[in-house]
């Protein structure tokens, strides 16, 4: 069995897991970092797409909402390529309690989350969509975070330094020698081999999944409950401010643009299994009742998708009602040395990608605390690769790009506009012949045909890039085209339903993809 | 409601967009040159990715001639042409606005100064010299057709006639063609109305901003079409009067574009005027199908060939010129299949659009010359100076035959 050795020894390639081996690294620690699936497809890659100002907790959770706006303003920095500029409005609508809005406009006050009344009509000039009986209006520094290319650009940071990083590799067990962790038992899925990783220290971040991880280093009371919620994606931006109703956090009160589209939600059910995608008629008419508050003719906007994530909602029953922190969505930091005697191990879940720089820094300090060392992070000043320039990204830079090359190349993505060049480099760079895959690289098949055009385009390209036979690539296809109408069957109406028919006679007609040649068994 | 709120309706008609495609085959513009990427990538494709106070990237929409035919054929009813519309505006509004699209986009400026030194005017204009340094200076192609200045105003032949005093009773929208350059085909229209009983009532009118509107000066377009609204909605009172007009393309700006492109959907006038007016084919047809139309036609033996403007398309009311000619005896009628004669307004004046535009217009030519006719109807005067240009046969609006079947010519 192929043996790695490393100091650190990443579980979980979410905003955390990349976090902190982007932070170690930066540190000069060596460093793997494992997934079971690719790089953000975990909580990270579905969630909401919201870098919080902090405005939300103002009034809630106080401390939590200056995590935030210190994170936004460090982020907005660092990650300046990851984030577009939107800004973001609270607004008090007929069914939210009016006396909340002096209230939120105080606590922002005392914790330093800059805000800004506007008068309603400046609101409604800046928005015209939003609903016209909004009374009070808030600005906020809120933004969008665009999770792929974060989560990518600190893998590549990593990289640079010198760390692997190894998505599809699945942690099966955690290696123990006495009281001390030393790595893991890892499979690496697409090969379907085993191999073992010795590490000095483990670091679980994984998520909703830690109580797993940690129950596999036998180590017990690590409860991370997972809060399943939903978000839909609609066709275009309706808005291009993040709005958030001025309100006590619920269900359903943010509307997030983001790239091309704009998404609501969310939803917070608990559920027992993180890997528990189930998506409820009734949260879906409840989102769109939500939108409705918002944005009137919500309704009858062309919704995209519909998709869930699972909050680690973290409780640690060692430690239950001695401090409430611990069961909110605040971060855990759990040295299992202090805790449960246990070396080499430390646990870091719950918390948000708004933060995730934070809990990475904080992890990395008490790696190096377990290795004896005491480098201090730099995340907070080293930009990630690609923003060394300090400049957000701006949602018109791909048309622009195309623009500029109008008439020299092949647009394969016609939604989401990409160039045929960008896949043909995403395909050699990654070396992955998954559609999904490409799909998070580049956001092909991700706009409103939700593939219709660009997938069989892409699926032919791949194949002659080789590495793929042509029932491989064809089973490719299938699966991808099962896998977005997940995302869409529970929106199927309106638009979207006419999208999916015309869809539906082009794969099945035109291409007659229910019977392409089998792979040989 | 607002005039952001109505563009973001407007915009949000994207969401019906599936891809189809069908746009993109009927485009004449993006069939004919590369430099446009087609109604489906400028229009619902690329308004995706524009947020309004951000500065516009896409430079290739101002290669759209604004023909609409795209939002003609959507079957799932995106109005793209009116998104390429707004797109344009932007750019213009960010990156200025080239003195050209001033000058030839103001037929009233245009006109007032032509009209008065019209022989200088004519002579100026058809002198290559001149036009060769119009094209440097200016940016107007110098083999791009110029309208002959009449030498007359219409509004002062109307001033001086009195239509005889009848029941019904109806507006005469004339135009800035008919005021400038055909006053002659105003005339025909007066005493075709009155041949069939109708008072003509012909109020203080000026240009509907038709021009700015497609160059993108959405600001000046609106105080034109605003103050053409409250002239013409004076003389409403009579819940019987309606309006109508022989400019195809500008009576299409009162009854929709001007609501939809501008954003004012909600300007009281101008929706009043936009239900009351009528394309003068449009209501000529309408008596026939009461029996209302006067059919003492006298026969005309000739050939000639029919092109519908894409404008004229735009008021979904079918060709009914087509019907209309065909009531006249002995009329040979050969109806054209192209789209497009390219010129789109001012578009096939521009000079980096001329060659565009006659490649657009090329297969309206050569079908035209294939029918052998001696001359070409067309309910446009742009179309109808551009067709001439890219054929050499005289082009009339549709009026004229009927005209001269009710014997009218003859006095
Ligand atoms: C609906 C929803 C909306 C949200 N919206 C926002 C928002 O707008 N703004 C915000 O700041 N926060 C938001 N959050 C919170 C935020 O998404 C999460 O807190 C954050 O993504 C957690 O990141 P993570 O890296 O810790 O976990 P994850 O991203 O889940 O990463 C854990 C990883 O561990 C991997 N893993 C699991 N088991 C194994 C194994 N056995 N072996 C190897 N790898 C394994 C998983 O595949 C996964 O990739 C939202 C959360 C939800 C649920």
């Amino acid at each position: 069995m192929l043996s790695l050795t490393t100091e650190v020894l990443v579980i979980g390639g979410g905003a955390t897991g990349a976090g902190v081996a982007w932070d170690a690294s930066l540190r000069g620690l060596g460093v793997i970092l494992v997934d079971r699936l690719d790089l953000a497809e975990g909580t990270s890659g579905r969630f909401h797409g919201l870098l919080h100002s902090g405005g939300r907790y103002v009034v809630k959770d106080a401390p939590a909402a200056r995590e935030c706006i210190a994170e936004n303003r460090i982020l907005r920095r660092v990650a300046a390529d990851c984030i577009e500029d939107t800004g973001g409005l609270f607004v008090t609508t007929p069914w939210d309690d009016p006396a909340y809005a002096d209230r939120f406009a105080a606590a922002c006050r005392e914790t330093g989350v800059d805000c800004e009344e506007i008068t309603v009509a400046q609101a409604r000039r800046d928005e015209p969509r939003l609903h016209p009986e909004i009374s009070r209006a808030f600005r906020v520094p809120d933004a969008n975070m665009d999770i792929w290319k974060t989560v990518w650009a600190m893998a590549h940071g990593a990289q640079q330094c010198g760390a692997r990083i190894l998505p599809y590799h699945e942690v099966t067990a955690i290696r123990r020698d006495g009281d001390r962790v030393t790595g893991a038992r890892v499979r690496d899925v697409r090969a379907g081999e085993d191999l073992t990783i010795e590490a000095q220290v483990t670091v679980n971040a994984s998520g909703a999944w830690a109580g797993q991880i940690a129950a596999m280093a036998g180590i017990d009371g690590v409860r991370v409950f997972p809060g399943r919620g939903i978000m839909i994606a609609m066709n275009h931006r309706l808005v291009n401010t993040v709005i958030n109703r001025c309100q006590m956090p619920t269900d359903g009160d943010i509307l997030v643009p983001i790239r091309t589209v704009s998404v609501i939600g969310t939803t917070d059910v608990h559920t027992d299994d993180p890997d528990d995608h189930t998506v409820l008629e009734s949260e879906v008419d409840r989102m769109l009742d939500d939108g409705e508050k918002l944005v009137p003719g919500f309704r009858q906007a062309r919704a995209l998708r519909v998709w869930t994530g699972v909050r680690p909602l973290f409780e640690d029953a060692k430690a239950a009602g001695t401090d409430t922190r611990d069961v909110t969505r605040a971060h855990a930091l759990l040295d299992h040395r202090q805790r449960d005697g246990v070396e080499g191990f430390v646990t870091i879940t719950g918390g948000k990608v708004t933060t995730f720089r934070l809990m990475a820094e904080e992890t990395v300090d008490a790696v190096c605390d377990l290795l004896g060392r005491d480098t201090p992070g730099s995340t907070a000043e080293q930009p990630l690769p690609g923003s060394e320039s300090g400049a957000n990204y701006r949602l018109g830079e791909r048309l622009a790009r195309k623009d500029e090359r109008l008439r020299q190349e092949q647009t394969i993505c016609e939604c989401e506009l990409v160039p045929r060049s960008r896949l043909e480099h995403a395909l050699a760079e990654t070396g992955s012949r998954n559609l999904d895959d490409i799909r998070r690289r580049l956001r092909l098949g991700m706009g409103p045909c939700q593939g219709g055009f660009c997938i069989y385009r892409t699926v032919g390209i791949m194949h002659a890039a080789g590495g793929i036979d042509a029932a491989s690539a064809d089973a490719s296809l299938l699966d991808f085209l099962q896998e977005r109408w997940k995302g869409v069957w529970p929106i199927l109406y309106g638009d979207q339903l006419r999208q999916m028919r015309f869809d539906e006679w082009v794969f099945q007609g035109v291409l007659d993809v229910g019977h392409l040649p089998e792979a040989p068994a | 409601m607002s005039d952001l709120f109505e563009i973001e309706l407007l915009r949000g008609t994207l969401d019906h967009c599936v891809k189809c495609t069908i746009c993109e085959t009927a485009c004449p513009v993006s069939n004919a040159s590369p430099l446009f990427p087609g109604p489906k990538y400028a229009g619902p494709q690329s308004e995706r990715y524009r947020v309004s106070d951000e500065a516009a990237v896409d430079a290739s929409v101002d290669y759209c001639s604004g023909c609409g035919i795209c939002s003609q054929v959507c079957p799932q009813g995106v109005k793209i042409a009116e998104i390429n519309a707004q797109a344009r505006h932007r750019l213009k509004r960010q990156r200025g606005i080239p003195l050209r699209d001033r000058i030839i986009t103001r037929p009233t400026w245009l006109g007032r100064a032509g009209t008065p030194v019209a022989p200088l005017a004519n002579w100026t204009l058809g002198f290559r010299p001149l036009r060769v340094l119009a094209e440097r200076t200016l940016g107007v192609h110098r083999d791009a057709p110029a309208p002959r200045f009449a030498g007359r105003r219409f509004s002062r032949w109307a001033r001086a006639h009195t239509s005889p005093a009848a029941p019904r009773k109806v507006i005469y929208f004339h135009g800035c063609g008919t005021e400038y350059y055909e006053p002659w085909e105003g005339e025909r229209v007066v005493a075709v109305l009155e041949h069939n009983g109708f008072e003509v009532v012909v109020p203080e009118q000026d240009c509907c901003g038709l021009p700015l509107q497609s160059s993108g000066l959405f600001e000046d377009a609106r105080r034109s079409v605003r103050r053409l609204a409250h002239s013409l909605a004076s003389q409403l009172a009579d819940e019987r009067t309606i309006i109508v007009g022989n400019a195809t393309s500008c009576t299409l700006m009162l009854k929709r574009e001007a609501r939809e492109i501008l954003g004012l959907e909600d300007d009281p006038e101008l929706r009043r005027v936009a239900e009351r007016t009528y394309d003068i084919c449009e209501l000529l047809l309408e008596l026939h199908q009461r029996g209302e139309l006067r059919t003492d036609f006298r026969p005309i033996p000739e050939r000639i060939a029919y092109h519908a403007p894409c404008q004229q398309q735009g008021h979904w009311i079918g060709k009914p010129a087509l019907e209309l000619l065909s009531l006249i005896p002995e009329l040979e009628v050969r109806e054209m299949h192209a789209r497009c004669c390219g010129i789109a307004g001012t578009y096939g004046l521009k000079a980096e659009k001329y060659e565009i535009a006659m490649a657009v217009g090329r297969s309206l030519f050569e079908q035209v010359e294939a029918s052998g006719a001696a001359e070409v109807a067309c309910d446009s005067e742009t179309c109808r100076w551009q067709i001439t240009h890219g054929t050499h046969l005289p082009s009339v609006h549709p009026i004229d035959y009927l005209y001269r079947a009710y014997g009218l010519d003859h006095g």
